[in-house]
């Protein structure tokens, strides 16, 4: 539609507007109270009308096929009458009570993670990853994982607002008019401002806008998408490509400050690939990959570096130079840690072509030119490197693009600014002053999930649709499209930006499903390859094909003067990203991968640069265990920020590091006041930070610090001694596979199967015997599992306070030890859930039998018997359960009841908990298999921990069954049952870390300790 | 004494001057000289029955009820709110709860002890004090089943832990130890009761005839059980109270030994202890005399019966206490001689944790407060002095409570894996049910002083010589 | 001295003495028998619905199957309650103006679901399935009762866990040819015999573990 027609808004008012209009102000219950919204949303969605509709019992809403009201706790002795609520016309293939999985996929930054989301009746429960989708392979991590909650958040903005009053949305299309009709007299003063686009459809009506409207100018802005790498990639290659990783053919991979296995669009399949050649089994020899990682603050990739070498953020591009010289042989390896550089060297020039070299992706561009470099020396690019155009509709250096906003903000040039997502108040950079500039503009309207620091300043304001609720597509980081199809009807009346640029577009009745089908079907689509790409969650042949290019081999020169003072590193937090998840309770709760610290931001130190502002070991001891710590004052270009200190053993020595996304003034209820805002310190001229940083230890009183695990305050001998942790080098492993067998304090831990000192008549499980092992070699620590578990078992959050009480509910932990340095540590990660013992503490001291054992050997937990004595927990030699001191699940807010898991029993207070192998699952698996008459197949039942798993750590099935992966696996010498020498037999054991270090190296740092 | 076993037991039993006894034994008498039956009657029953109440014991139940308040403030609290208003956490699952109730049963120990066992090994100085302490060992043990009924998470589930025919066609789990104690608990208390009531049963007959007003002997005559003195009434009173002290005799030794396994039985490292139950009983009894101390030598002065609670039986209860409390500091060695011998690198841990930890301060005050305090008693010069006597118990009530504070919580804190190592505090609510158990546990003695003879008149008669002549006057016709 | 007491004193000391555990003991008995009892397990109250439907009349009378309306009691947990077009596959043809079906038709019409009272209800912590129990043999009768002689529709069985561990721990009893499932009518010819081999058939296995049913 080239010109736009004459709009009849009576029309439209009669349809949309005054028939939803007239909801908006109301809250959930009474929506459905009004017979207009009952017969709208019921002749669309009926199951969605009763979700809204009434006080949704979690359980029924399974069981019957509407809903129910009155929810009934798990007491009460007298049940209250319930309902059941048929359809009226059932929908076909409809089974009430069975999940129906549908692909769809998660943007993050623009691109898209594939995933598949479990629907009871309609209802999306939970997120899995998809295996056809090339970002995810069945994978997921903590961010998808939560966006369910995200879904379900009852902070999400309901209401279309014009200057902070309730609008509608009708309203708001007319007000669109003048804006279009300016954007034909001066097209210039009209701006769009979007995040990262991968969407095509999405990028055609942009284009299409700008088509129409010549002169409009469109803005892209996402705080932490990778500016660096972009710009990197065009030094690089001269023009936005995008570098994708083949690990699974590298034998040794250098990451030059990237954290490529937990950060970026690609690292759920990084991290498949690259474990796939980390695993050590008996009998197959494929060798074991080496990974050199060249960091500052430690991240999860650092943490299961083979070589790590901690170094200032700014030090890294010199260290890159130096490889690349040491490779070309032009110069000699630089004095600075030249050992390393050196037979870091060697071992590159050892695997020509089976090799990577990764740049962060927050790392300035030349350290991006100075790898592909290094990468083309090695012939690396075409083999293990791929160069493909970028997937991004548009791929601009958004800092210019912008600063450009900004300045013409201030020149008065914008007068109409509609920003499709994101949150620039809050997290653009500070010498921009975005809220300044904003005020200058006529026209402001915002379009978000949030009613957020940029809603507030903005005259309107659209709740934006959750990925889940609307129709849309987006790329993944290698191209692959996706169709993204709504699970449910948008919850709070939400809108897509594919329908306000319909509205731009004078479509009145463009929805997000036309736009998206229509750009599809413009471009071949039929029908039947329409259904196959919504079925597999792919689009087939999307994905571009590699494309030769060369590396420019004019390396600029280093800039000098870089990292004076102390350096500070500023990144985008590990469970809070940018602040977009901000209100997410489960990822505020999230321990971080490294830290172990929930609902705070910190500022990361090594221990040296600790004791240099006067916060030693000896006074930290005593804080930590009272988890609380001193805080320090950063004052970084003019401006200062008060945050509390937290020494990571490991962490560059010289630099500090602080996470983005906390501190929120206004972006809901978890979120505000949690953390301190670091977007004051960050400055267009230095957005990953840099020198000249001054620490000043404050003399506040010690600030409470919700840290799920107080390392500093572990000796390192004890671990040691225990065999908690039990790693040997791969050296070690080939001449002594049997090592982790003799824990490090001499007595020897037989197989558990010789371990038979019971009172009791051993217990023969014949049917199936349910058994985990997990992998600590491959375990990246990354926390996918632990919120999978969140979200699957309905676990409640329990809030800052209760932590620091030491009252988190986590039913899966990822224990963190160190070995070694403390200024350069190995890094051991150790998922903990429930061991399932077999000869289990817990049961026996149980008075009322609320925990006892099943026949398959599972280690059951009955919640509704459970009176609260606490004493399983007291004699549980891994503290594994979880008590309900005070009633932390939610039974009031109806969209949470919604989101839960209708399988699994939500806990009332004073019960206590823990992991049950997912029990729900086994059954439904094993009521599966009996109706057909058959045994559980070995992988039928996936524990939701395993099925997050991007490294495929965590194993688990059937110990009776010779043939399965879990049986085969205990049969490995480095299978350890952790503290088996009580005689528990635990059901869950671990492969010991086996870590691949440069011989070369290793002897180096013998010698070194020699000489001292 | 063959026989006399045809005669009403009660005339012939004071035979201190028959039975070949330590000479050292003689001169110390358990009643002072000077004293008739009249007088002792009088003497202990106008305490009850005098119309007058005493100021001083006014002030001290008023603040007795002041404690009952703040007890039923806290306990509504945690009722209404959850156990997590306590300390408690992941670690440390147990905390004042459990103390406070191990710490009471202890207390609640000496009572028995001293009217059964040494009833039954003829120790007649228990008789001035045995009364009073069967009543505290009542109260202690009141103010101890608070904890259990109300630790749990949901408490209102309690009854779940008895055995019944229920709709859920399911028993409770007979292996635990918590099982063990509803029972042993239960049934000390009842039978301590009995104990009790029986042996009151005279005195409450005597307080019936004494009494003037006619409801006030009313109340007495109903408990008194229509009581007369008559031969056949001594003859089976004596037979009862005889089996119920056999009968309470084991369950002394029993109730701590199954409160010991409360934490025996479990694998923690400074639970998992063979010598638990003796190391608990010892304690118990020397927390037990402590408090019968503690409460005695006020009691004593405020109402002057120095003649019938003479120097001899606070000197005996010194002595009780000396020897208790080396067994306890014997106990005490022994956790280090088991830890360090077995090399158990948990148990040695947890030692090491103990003495050098973050709650090491806890566990010196303990072995000053058990193990040193008591020292004192080896001199006659302090255990004859009330004073020291009185400052050496309350040492060892402290102690006591740390010894409990430093088995739970502070085994607990630190156990296997250092990853879920944490700290533990009690919280206001904490102290509230603590001092609150103390409160009641004081407002049921004081009202049992005022309304009870506490110490037995009968039993005190028997003491005089008079008893024993009329003994022989008996043997003559 | 004057006594105190009457004679009767004595008498009823005695009696109160003696009476006091017989007494315990009485209440308690009360206690199981009142929890046990309809007024808590609502066994055999009938339930008001909004339309009178009879299952008498439709099973008993006309012989309809009940998968027909509960569809998916073989292959999900959840039985099935019929949506509106169900009854109305009928109804739009006969008794198409009876009174007592108004609520279908104005529920046919407006697309407003009938909202039927709970009959049969399981707390929130119990897992049940009904197919796996339909696949094993379990009769619809053996828990919902002769539905085909109830007008309005009411709870046969006390549905306490008791109750259920009944056939859970000796399912021989109560087990039926899998083709005999949803007949009303099957009366078991000596269960000794056939019980035990059923259970063999079936690979009916003893369920008694707590993560059978709570999870």
């Amino acid at each position: 539609m080239s010109e736009s027609k004459p709009l009849d808004f009576t029309a439209f008012r009669e349809r949309i507007g005054d028939l939803r209009g007239k909801e908006y102000w109301r809250s959930l219950e009474e929506l459905s109270r009004s017979e207009a919204f009952d017969e709208f949303f019921q002749s669309e969605f009926p199951q969605q009308a009763l979700a809204l509709s009434r006080g949704v019992d979690r359980r029924s809403f399974m069981k019957l096929m509407g809903a129910s009201v009155a929810l009934a706790g798990l007491t009460g002795c007298r049940p209250p009458q319930e309902t059941i609520v048929p359809y009226v016309n059932q929908p076909e293939n409809l089974i009430p009570g069975r999940p129906v999985y549908f692909a769809t996929a998660m943007p993050l930054s623009g691109y898209a993670r594939g995933v598949l989301v479990e629907s009871h009746m309609y209802r999306p429960t939970k997120i899995e990853g998809n295996p056809e989708h090339p970002a995810s392979l069945g994978a997921t991590d903590a961010f998808t994982q939560a966006s369910i909650l995200g879904l379900y958040d009852p902070d999400r903005s309901q209401v279309v607002r014009k200057m902070g009053e309730i609008s509608t949305w009708s309203e708001f299309v007319a007000a669109l008019q003048p804006v279009l009709a300016e954007a034909r007299s001066n097209p210039a003063g009209v701006r769009l401002l979007t995040q990262t686009i991968t969407s095509p459809s999405l990028g055609a009506q942009i284009q299409q806008l700008l088509a129409q409207y010549p002169g409009i100018r469109w803005h892209q802005w996402e705080p932490v998408g990778g500016h660096a790498l972009r710009e990197g990639n065009r030094l690089a290659f001269g023009s936005y490509l995008n570098t994708i990783y083949d690990f699974t053919r590298a034998s040794v991979v250098v990451s030059l400050g990237s954290d490529f296995l937990d950060e970026g669009p690609g690292h759920l399949r990084y991290a498949r690939d690259f474990s796939s050649r980390r695993r050590v089994r008996q009998g197959m020899d494929g060798g074991m990959n080496r990974l050199y990682v060249i960091e500052s603050t430690v991240s999860s990739t650092g943490s299961v570096a083979d070589n790590r070498l901690p170094v200032r953020p700014s030090e890294i591009e010199a260290v890159g130079r130096a490889i690349l010289a040491a490779l070309d042989g032009t110069a000699a390896p630089a004095a600075a840690h030249g050992e390393f550089i050196a037979s870091l060297a060697r071992d590159l020039q050892a695997n020509r072509g089976a090799s990577i070299v990764v740049p962060g992706e927050e790392q300035p561009p030349v350290v991006h030119l100075i790898a592909h470099a290094i990468n083309q020396a090695l012939g690396n690019i075409g083999t293990t490197v791929q160069v493909i155009d970028s997937p991004e509709v548009a791929p601009v250096n958004q800092l210019q693009s912008l600063r450009e906003l900004v300045t013409d903000m201030n020149a008065g040039v914008v007068s109409s600014l509609i920003i499709l997502g994101g949150n620039p108040v809050y997290d653009a950079p500070a010498d921009f002053d975005f809220r300044g500039a904003l005020g200058k503009v006529a026209f402001r309207a915002h379009l978000g999930l949030y009613n957020d620091e940029t809603s507030l300043l903005c005259h309107w304001h659209i709740p934006e649709t959750h990925y889940l609720e609307a129709w849309g597509d987006a790329r993944a980081y290698d191209g692959t499209a996706t169709i993204m199809q709504p699970l449910i009807a948008p919850l709070y009346n939400g809108r897509s930006a594919h329908e306000i640029l319909g509205a731009l577009l004078g479509g009145l009745d463009t929805s997000s499903h036309g736009a998206v089908r229509g750009y599809w079907f413009g471009r071949g689509a039929t029908e039947a390859s329409w259904r196959r790409w919504l079925h597999d969650g792919v689009v087939s042949g999307s994905a571009p094909a590699p494309r030769a290019a060369a590396v420019s081999t004019a390396v600029p020169a280093p800039v000098e003067g870089n990292g004076v003072g102390i350096e500070i590193e500023i990144r985008p937090d590990p469970t809070l990203y940018d602040g977009r998840f901000a209100n997410n309770a489960w990822l505020q709760e999230l321990p971080k991968p490294q830290t172990k610290i929930t609902w705070d931001n910190v500022l990361l130190m090594g221990p040296r640069t600790a004791e240099q502002i006067g916060f030693g070991a000896e006074e930290r001891s005593k804080l930590f265990n009272e988890l609380k710590t001193r805080v320090a004052e950063v004052e970084y270009q003019g401006v200062r920020v008060q945050l509390p200190v937290w020494v990571v053993p490991g962490h560059a020595e010289g630099a500090v590091t602080v996470y983005l996304g906390s501190g929120r003034a206004f972006g809901g209820k978890v979120a505000s006041g949690a953390g301190t805002n670091i977007y004051p310190l960050r400055r267009s001229s230095a957005m990953q930070g840099g020198g000249g940083a001054r620490i000043t230890l404050t003399s506040r009183s010690p600030y409470p610090i919700g840290c799920t695990q107080e390392h500093q305050s572990i000796d390192p001998k004890v671990v040691g001694e225990r065999g908690i942790v039990r790693e040997a080098s791969y050296e070690t492993y080939l001449r002594d596979p049997a090592f982790a067998q003799t824990p490090p304090h001499g007595e020897v831990v037989a197989g558990l199967e010789h371990r038979n000192e019971s009172l009791y008549p051993p217990f023969v499980y014949e049917g199936h015997a349910w058994a985990m092992v997990i992998d600590t070699t491959v375990c990246t620590g990354c926390n996918g599992c632990v919120v999978a578990c969140q979200s699957e078992n309905n676990i409640a959050v329990v809030g800052k306070d209760e932590v620091v009480r030491e009252r988190e509910m986590h039913w899966l932990r990822i224990d963190r030890y160190y070995k070694g340095d403390p200024e350069n540590p190995q890094v051991f990660h150790q998922p903990v859930p429930c061991m399932q013992c077999e000869l289990a503490p817990c049961e026996p001291v149980c008075p009322v039998e609320a925990t006892s054992h099943n026949e398959e050997g599972l280690n059951d937990m009955t919640y509704n018997r459970c009176v609260g004595t606490r004493y399983c927990s007291n004699n549980c030699p891994y503290k594994v359960r979880r008590f309900n001191f005070f009633g932390y699940s939610d039974y009031e807010t109806p969209a949470l009841k919604a989101m839960r898991n209708p399988d699994v029993t939500v806990r009332t207070r004073g019960v206590m908990e823990k992991c049950t192998y997912c029990v729900q699952r086994i059954n439904h698996a094993r009521i599966e298999a009996e109706k057909e008459g058959r045994r559980v197949r070995d992988g039928e039942v996936v524990t939701a921990c395993q099925q997050a798993c991007p490294t495929q750590a965590i194993v688990f099935g059937d110990m009776n069954d010779p043939q399965s992966a879990v049986a085969q696996l205990k049969k490995e010498p480095v299978n350890y049952a952790l503290l088996g020498e009580l005689n528990t037999r635990p059901r869950t054991t671990y492969l010991a870390t086996i870590r691949n270090p440069n011989p070369e190296l290793v002897k180096a740092a013998t010698a070194d300790a020699e000489h001292h | 004494m063959a026989e006399n076993d045809d005669k009403p037991v009660h005339e012939v039993r004071p035979t201190t001057q028959e039975m070949p006894v330590p000479a050292r034994y003689i001169p110390s008498p358990t009643i002072e000289p000077g004293h008739s039956f009249a007088t002792i009657t009088d003497h202990i029953s106008t305490i009850v029955l005098r119309r007058k109440t005493p100021l001083g014991w006014l002030i001290g139940f008023t603040i007795a009820l002041f404690g009952v308040g703040i007890l039923t403030m806290s306990l509504t609290v945690v009722v209404a709110k959850g156990v997590g208003v306590w300390g408690i956490n992941h670690p440390v699952g147990w905390g004042f709860d459990i103390i406070n109730f191990v710490w009471w049963i202890g207390i609640g120990h000496a009572g028995t002890l001293i009217s059964a066992i040494l009833l039954l090994l003829r120790q007649e100085w228990r008789t001035s004090i045995n009364r009073f302490a069967e009543a505290m060992t009542l109260f202690a043990v009141a103010s101890a089943g608070i904890y259990p009924a109300l630790h749990t998470g949901r408490p209102w589930y309690d009854y779940w832990l008895f055995p019944y025919p229920n709709t859920m066609g399911l028993w409770p789990q007979f292996r635990s130890p918590l099982m063990w104690d509803v029972f042993a608990v239960s049934t000390y208390a009842t039978v301590s009761l009995f104990f009790w009531y029986v042996g009151l049963i005279p005195d409450l007959a005597t307080l019936r005839d004494r009494a003037t007003n006619i409801w006030v002997r009313r109340t007495y005559g109903i408990f008194a059980l229509g009581w007369r003195g008559s031969a056949k009434h001594w003859y089976r009173y004596e037979h009862a109270y005889l089996l119920l002290a056999g009968l309470s005799t084991p369950l002394v030794l029993s109730v701590h030994t199954i409160v010991s396994f409360d934490f025996a039985v479990a694998q923690l490292p400074g639970w998992h202890a063979t010598f638990f139950p003796p190391y608990f009983v010892a304690g118990a009894v020397f927390a037990g005399f402590a408090m019968v101390l503690t409460l005695a030598i006020p009691a004593r002065k405020f109402f002057r019966l120095e003649d019938f609670i003479t120097m001899k039986h606070l000197e005996n209860m010194g002595k009780v206490l000396l020897a208790t409390g080396m067994i306890v500091v014997y106990a005490y060695g022994m956790e280090w001689f088991y830890g360090l011998y077995s090399g158990n690198m948990f148990e040695v841990f947890m030692l090491k944790n103990r003495a050098t930890g973050p709650y090491a301060s806890m566990y010196v005050a303990l072995w000053v407060c058990n193990a040193l305090a008591p020292q004192l008693m080896w001199f006659k010069r302090f255990r004859t002095s009330t004073f020291w006597l009185f400052v050496v118990a309350m040492f060892v009530n402290v102690g006591m409570w740390l010894e409990r504070f430093v088995i739970i919580p502070v085994s607990l804190h630190r156990d296997f894996l250092p990853s879920s190592w944490g700290m533990y505090h009690g919280t206001i609510w904490d102290w509230g049910v603590f001092v609150g158990s103390i409160g009641l546990f004081f407002a049921l003695l004081f009202l049992f002083m005022r309304f009870l003879p506490m110490i037995s008149i009968f039993e005190m008669r028997t003491l005089l010589p008079e008893s024993q002549a009329h003994a022989k006057e008996g043997e003559a016709h | 001295m004057a006594q105190i007491f009457h004679r009767s004193a004595n008498t009823l000391a005695r009696v109160t003495i003696f009476g006091a555990v017989f007494i315990a003991g009485f209440v308690l008995w009360v206690i199981g028998g009142i929890v046990r009892s309809p007024y808590f397990t609502n066994q055999n109250v009938h339930r008001e619905q909004p339309v009178q439907f009879s299952h008498r009349h439709h099973v008993g009378g006309l012989g309809i199957d009940c998968r027909y309306c509960h569809t998916s009691v073989e292959e999900s947990s959840f039985a099935g309650i019929p949506p509106t077009s169900t009854c109305m596959n009928c109804h739009a043809q006969i008794w198409t103006n009876a009174e007592i079906l108004e609520p279908v038709r104005a529920s046919f019409a407006t697309g407003r679901p009938i909202v039927w009272n709970r009959v049969h209800r399981l707390p929130d912590f119990v897992h049940f399935n009904h197919s796996i129990h339909v696949a094993k043999g379990i009769g619809c009768a053996s828990c919902h009762g002769r539905v085909d002689r109830m007008n309005l529709m009411y709870q046969a069985e006390p549905l306490t866990m008791e109750w259920c561990l009944r056939c859970h721990r000796e399912p021989e009893k109560y087990i039926r040819p899998r083709e005999e499932v949803f007949n009303m009518e099957y009366v078991p010819v000596n269960q000794k015999e056939v019980g035990p081999k059923l259970v063999q058939q079936y690979a009916v296995r003893k369920l008694t573990s707590c993560s059978t049913c709570h999870y």
